[in-house]
């Protein structure tokens, strides 16, 4: 008879699930690390398919000492018992209970069956997604987000075409550029929206975050050698193709966001790589009633969410990259470690974590302002004819006319009015499109199901079990 | 350069799939989106309204875009879903259970 110890699910193995698993791990927490990829790494690290047997996948990371320093941790705890894996589980919804949790997750890709595991805490690290708004053009094959380029070029090792724009805004867009060209594609043109005076201006904050800018000089000098050439204050207004992309038009905007007459540039290429931006994941949280910042989940100093039990780390509280994801991640498994054995955490052993935090976040913030300091006015640049909502086909005409002939005055009504935002993704495409266009505020969704979830299983949803 | 030689891989033995009746070859643990934007394929549905091509998207997992049919089972999401030989992948047309009464998936509203 082994004594009851206590468990926690730790949901998405990027850097702040990994880091709040070996936290709480080595202070005598079972966990239960679930992740809807077959190998541990979340989005930073995510990890090419083992079939693929390569040799140096670090040549398309950055940091790679610290995923080793991940992996070795987490290898270790797996084998002594304390932490289980289990990959290919895609959370669906995690019940509160009288005394605990039940975590229900969709066993692999098909997403078919449903298991169930029993937790006293859990740990959301769901991180984030790919936020993109509408342009004319962005459902051709071949426009695919940023982040996705990077998933297909590090997880399957593949290029997404052989000529590329990167585009958009953010600072993912560098990344995704050089990983791009060093894998052997050519990147035509990195197309940033914001302006290069709104970075320079802000010198002294960058100096708090020495690793950060280092790792955006050295995406920049690569860009320089491999001649990208860097369009700042431009935009992509048009992708144009039949069947697929042929080639994108780019502006630069003048002084009020908009696109310059006499500045429009043909550029061919056959992908293009665009985001502007993270949204964090949020699901999960809002199905147990967490308390939402924004779009992000609320936290405590301990990176509690309002809802006894449940903590939240990295992007799932607000986007700043997998530094803060792994010192935010730390911080969530110590405090759940302690406050899971009933014992009352002492903040001044995780010192350094909160500090590495405070001075991440404010270096986001001030990264978020630099980018956000002069708005592209790019609602106005959406044609009617241009497709809004990916799943339903809603264009912005129809969006536009249930705001202005129907009188829709939030999100809900336009969605209710145009099926935008209620196909497949439940709107997680489309939602800060729809709402720029349609002029709404952008208010969370509510979604009560973080996954599509077939009717068999929510007829007969599993028994719960504990860890083996 | 590419990928594989970059990362220096010594992938498994490939194997074939085939799309749409042809065969494609595959490395062990691509996706089946991976594969087939590695062989050149970037659009594998047609939208149920204007018949639209489309492909992979967001890549993990979240815009539902690259939706196939897989072994005849439509609805399979290319991103996720590895490749394995033999696997007959093929366009999916619209919802892919056009005439076939409804997809048996729950949304929230
Ligand atoms: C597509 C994409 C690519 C990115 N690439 C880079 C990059 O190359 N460089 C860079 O600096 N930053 C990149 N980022 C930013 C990145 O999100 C952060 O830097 C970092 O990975 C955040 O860490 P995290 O632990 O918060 O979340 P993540 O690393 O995103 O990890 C979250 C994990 O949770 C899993 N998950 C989410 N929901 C569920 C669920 N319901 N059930 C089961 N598992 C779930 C996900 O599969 C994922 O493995 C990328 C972001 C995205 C969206
Ligand atoms: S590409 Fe978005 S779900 Fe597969």
């Amino acid at each position: 008879m082994t004594e009851h110890r206590p468990v926690l699910a730790v949901i998405g193995a990027g850097p702040a699930g990994l880091a709040g698993a070996l936290a709480a791990a080595a202070r005598g927490v079972r966990v239960v690390l679930i992740d809807s990829a077959t190998e541990a790494g979340g989005q930073f690290y995510r990890q090419p398919a083992k079939g693929l047997g390569a040799r140096r996948p670090q040549a398309l990371h950055h940091q790679w000492r610290t995923w080793e320093r991940l992996r070795a941790g987490l290898d270790t705890h797996l084998a002594a018992g304390r932490i289980t894996h289990l990959s290919d589980r895609h959370v669906w919804c995690v019940e509160r209970k009288s005394s605990g949790f039940s975590v229900h997750a969709l066993i692999g890709p098909e997403q078919e069956e449903s298991v169930a595991v029993r937790a006293d805490g859990v740990l959301l690290a769901t991180g984030g997604y790919e936020k993109v708004l509408p342009f004319s053009g962005w459902t051709l094959p071949g426009v695919v987000t940023a982040g996705g380029a990077q998933a297909l070029l590090k997880g399957g090792l593949v290029l997404p075409g052989r000529t590329a724009v990167v585009a958009g805004t953010g600072p993912l867009l560098l990344p995704v550029a050089t990983g791009l060209a060093a894998a052997g594609a050519q990147v035509v043109a990195l197309v940033e929206s914001a302006g290069p005076r709104d970075f320079t201006r802000r010198a002294r904050t960058w100096a708090g975050a020495p690793a950060k800018l280092a790792e955006g000089a050295v995406c920049a000098a690569q860009l320089l050698r491999q001649r990208v050439s860097v369009m700042t204050r431009h935009v992509v207004v048009e992708a144009h193709g039949t069947e697929r992309l042929e080639a994108v038009t780019v502006a630069a905007l003048d002084s009020e966001g908009r696109p310059a007459p006499g500045t429009q540039r043909r550029i061919a290429c056959d992908t293009l790589a665009v985001g502007h931006g993270l949204l964090p994941h949020t699901d999960l949280a809002e199905g147990l009633g967490c308390r939402l910042d924004g779009p992000s989940v609320r936290v405590d100093d301990e990176q509690r969410t309002d809802v006894p039990g449940v903590w939240a780390a990295g992007e799932a509280t607000g986007i700043g990259g997998s530094a803060l994801s792994l010192a935010e991640g730390h911080i969530a498994g110590r405090s759940a470690a302690a406050r899971l054995t009933d014992t009352v955490p002492d903040p001044r052993e995780w010192a350094p974590a909160a500090r590495a935090r405070t001075r991440l976040r404010s270096f986001f913030a001030a990264l978020d302002a630099a980018y956000a300091a002069r708005p592209v006015r790019w609602t106005e640049q959406v044609t009617d004819e241009t497709v809004v909502c990916r799943c339903e086909e809603v264009t912005a005409g129809a969006v536009r006319e249930a705001v202005g002939a129907l009188g829709a005055g939030d999100l809900r009504t336009v969605k209710l009015l145009t099926r935008a935002g209620m196909g497949w993704c439940q709107g997680r495409m489309c939602e800060p499109g729809v709402a720029g266009v349609a002029g709404c505020t952008l208010t969370p969704a509510r979604r009560l199901l973080a996954r599509p979830v077939p009717l068999g299983v929510l007829a007969a949803p599993a028994d719960p079990t504990a860890p083996q | 350069m590419n990928p594989l030689k970059l990362t220096r891989a010594r992938p498994g033995a490939p194997f074939t799939v085939t799309f749409d009746g042809r065969e494609i070859e595959a490395l062990p643990g691509q996706t089946i989106a991976a594969a087939l934007w590695a062989s050149g394929v970037t659009a594998w549905r047609t939208t149920r309204g204007e018949g639209r091509a489309r492909g992979v998207f967001c890549g993990i997992g979240v815009c539902f875009d690259c939706l196939v049919t897989v072994d005849g089972r439509p609805g399979q999401r290319a991103c996720l879903v590895a490749a394995v030989p033999g696997a007959d992948v093929r366009t999916q047309v619209g919802t892919g259970h056009e005439g076939a009464g409804h997809e048996g998936t729950g949304h929230d509203d």
